[in-house]
């Protein structure tokens, strides 16, 4: 690992951690409010934004936040009108946004692969200027996500009740659209535009395969995003002997990997919580198996359900409970 | 004085005139049951009282206070129609309740003594202290219900909306619902709830208020489940809805729309 002893691998590093940490930590709010693809979009718009930094020679970071900012705001407001077909209406922004995007940098004479920088991110080059912006506004993002996480839940979980508590939902909302804005700035340097909603909600998707609770999806979700990030930045820096890998796929197909790893176990668990959920306390009537030569018991391997003051054991479509030296059919 | 006071109140939908002169006075320890068909205007109702659909014209008053200068929502406790227990992550049962304490947190405060206690209290009170930790979407949805009045309970509210709590909700469920109703009831509460039919609510409920069409039809002791419907429930002379009739009624927003376009009907 001496390859961390390079300045630039350690503000790399430093800026994975932070873009891991932040992205998903917005991303579970979006997917609460079932509106994964979000980042997506405005990574789109955060296209035009950047090029008109390019345009006009100021920063990209800048000129980026303040597009998207204002992409997200207005999304937020088509979305406050209660439209049906919202999904549409955001679709038009956001393919607005990456036609503007590469017309921009066309007419402004700048190439095409200074933009890629930004669509596919450009983790190594980054500045010390940069990663003091990038440390700022992630500070922001995880100081609101984190303080205000009981007001942002209650608006995402049920907007009709936060508003009858006396909560400014509208507030709220754009509250979380400005948040997601920042936060695709964040990741824009380290897995670019194109992928920024990845490291979104792929980190949060893996957490709730095993999770129950809103917090703790959080907390997981934000755990592994940082994983996943400076993981695969480890990984690319590494392979990078060998071939050509960059950094910013690499970290999502890591993230997509760990989601494939718990996938599994998720699904596992659901079913088998589904199996062993108590049976409701009806009282049978009395059916007595018949020629029945296994011995049912806590460890003779077949699921038990509780039922009423008894449990009932699961085997070929039967619930076979214990009663004296037979078993019953419930 | 009236906890609720409703001088002809109208609401209209994209345009369109949903509820007509509705006037409503509730006083305090009221339990009230709205009643009425499907598109009668019962939700619309509940949902002008607590402000999520603005007056057309009309005037409310809560607790005394006119509407625009009321701040004081921990005093009420708003019970949503179920849908929309679930969402895109998973939550647990606590952390829903524990959102309903959120009219009396101020930002940036951990939970207080009280605040933990208040969630415990509102959990056993519909009988879910055990389903704590377990993740909402799990629930059967009479326990969801329950656990959407928890959430109204927790911040200790005078005054309780339940949208359609037993819709969908088997008998068992009905009766747990009931009975954490009557507690409340004990304690003084004011309850609005709107109803299809009562079953196991009907002890609980003092007073019935029908809606057909938009209007107040009926205001007065409860009525028996069938007689809602009753052709001739504030009707001068009778005379029979068909069924042709009753669906056209209930569309006051026609459906067309495009993209950008504001939904007619309801927000939700």
């Amino acid at each position: 690992m001496d390859l961390f002893s390079y300045a630039f691998m350690q503000r790399a590093l430093i800026a994975a951690a932070l873009t891991g940490l932040a992205a998903p930590a917005v991303g579970t709010y979006l997917v609460q409010r079932r509106l994964s693809l979000m980042g997506d979009g405005l990574g789109h718009v955060a296209v035009t934004g950047v090029a008109l930094g390019l345009a006009f020679n100021s920063s990209p970071i800048w000129t980026a936040m303040l597009v998207t900012a204002l992409g997200a705001l207005v999304t937020e407001l088509i979305r406050e009108r209660g439209s049906v077909n919202g999904d549409v209406a955001l679709a038009l922004l956001f393919y607005g946004g990456l036609a503007g995007g590469v017309l921009i940098t066309g007419v402004a004479g700048e190439s095409a692969s200074r933009l890629q920088e930004f669509l596919f991110g450009s983790i190594t080059t980054i500045t010390v200027s940069d990663i003091l912006v990038v440390m700022a506004l992630a500070a922001v993002v995880l100081i609101i996500a984190i303080g205000l996480a009981p007001q942002l839940f209650a608006v995402s979980q049920d907007v009709d009740f936060a508003r009858v508590a006396g909560l400014r939902v509208r507030v709220y909302n754009l509250l979380i659209a400005v948040l997601a804005a920042v936060s695709v700035t964040v990741a824009m340097r380290t897995v670019g535009l194109l992928l920024v909603s990845a490291l979104m909600v792929v980190p949060v998707a893996t957490a709730q395969q095993l999770t129950r609770s809103f917090r703790a999806t959080l907390a997981a979700a934000m755990a592994i995003g940082v994983l996943a990030s400076t993981g695969g930045l480890a990984v690319s820096a590494e392979a990078s002997k060998y071939a050509t890998v960059a950094p910013g796929p690499t970290i999502v197909i890591i993230a997509l990997a760990g989601f494939a790893v718990t996938w599994p176990v998720g699904a596992w668990l659901r079913h088998r919580r589904r199996l062993t959920s108590p049976f409701a306390d009806v009282i049978d009537e009395h059916l007595p198996t018949e020629g029945h030569d296994h011995d049912h018991g806590p460890a003779c391997g077949h699921v038990a359900v509780p039922h009423g003051d008894h449990v009932d054991y699961l085997h070929d479509g039967h619930r076979h409970a214990v009663h004296g030296s037979h078993y019953d059919e419930h | 004085m009236s906890v609720i006071s409703l001088q002809d109140g109208a609401v209209a939908i994209g345009g369109r005139p949903v509820l007509r002169h509705v006037d409503l006075e509730v006083d305090a320890g009221d339990v009230l049951a709205l009643m009425g068909a499907n598109g009668s205007g019962k939700t619309t109702l509940v949902r002008a009282l607590t402000g999520l659909r603005p007056l057309a014209t009309g005037h409310l008053d809560l607790f005394g206070v006119p509407f625009d200068r009321f701040h004081d929502w921990q005093r009420i406790g708003y019970v949503p129609q179920r849908a929309s227990a679930a969402s895109g992550v998973p939550a647990s049962v606590w952390e829903v309740v524990a959102s309903g304490r959120l009219t009396r947190r101020r930002l940036l405060r951990p939970l207080s003594r009280a605040d933990r206690a208040a969630i415990a209290h509102a959990l056993e009170v519909v009988g879910l202290a055990d389903k704590a930790k377990d993740g909402i979407g799990q629930l059967s949805g009479g326990q969801q219900q329950r656990a959407l009045i928890a959430r109204a309970l927790a911040g200790e509210p005078e005054l309780f909306f339940l949208d359609e709590p037993t819709a969908g909700v088997d008998l068992p469920n009905q009766q747990a619902l009931a009975d954490a109703l009557g507690v409340l009831k004990a304690q003084g509460a004011t309850i609005v709830l709107v109803a299809h039919e009562l079953g196991p609510l009907a002890p609980l409920i003092g007073r019935a208020v029908v809606m057909r069409d938009g209007r107040k039809i009926y205001d007065g002791p409860p009525l028996a489940d069938h007689e809602v419907h009753a052709p001739w429930i504030g009707e001068v002379h009778a005379h029979h809805h068909t069924e042709h009739h009753a669906a056209h009624l209930s569309s006051h927003a026609p459906q067309l729309r495009s993209p950008l376009e504001a939904r007619p009907e309801g927000s939700r």
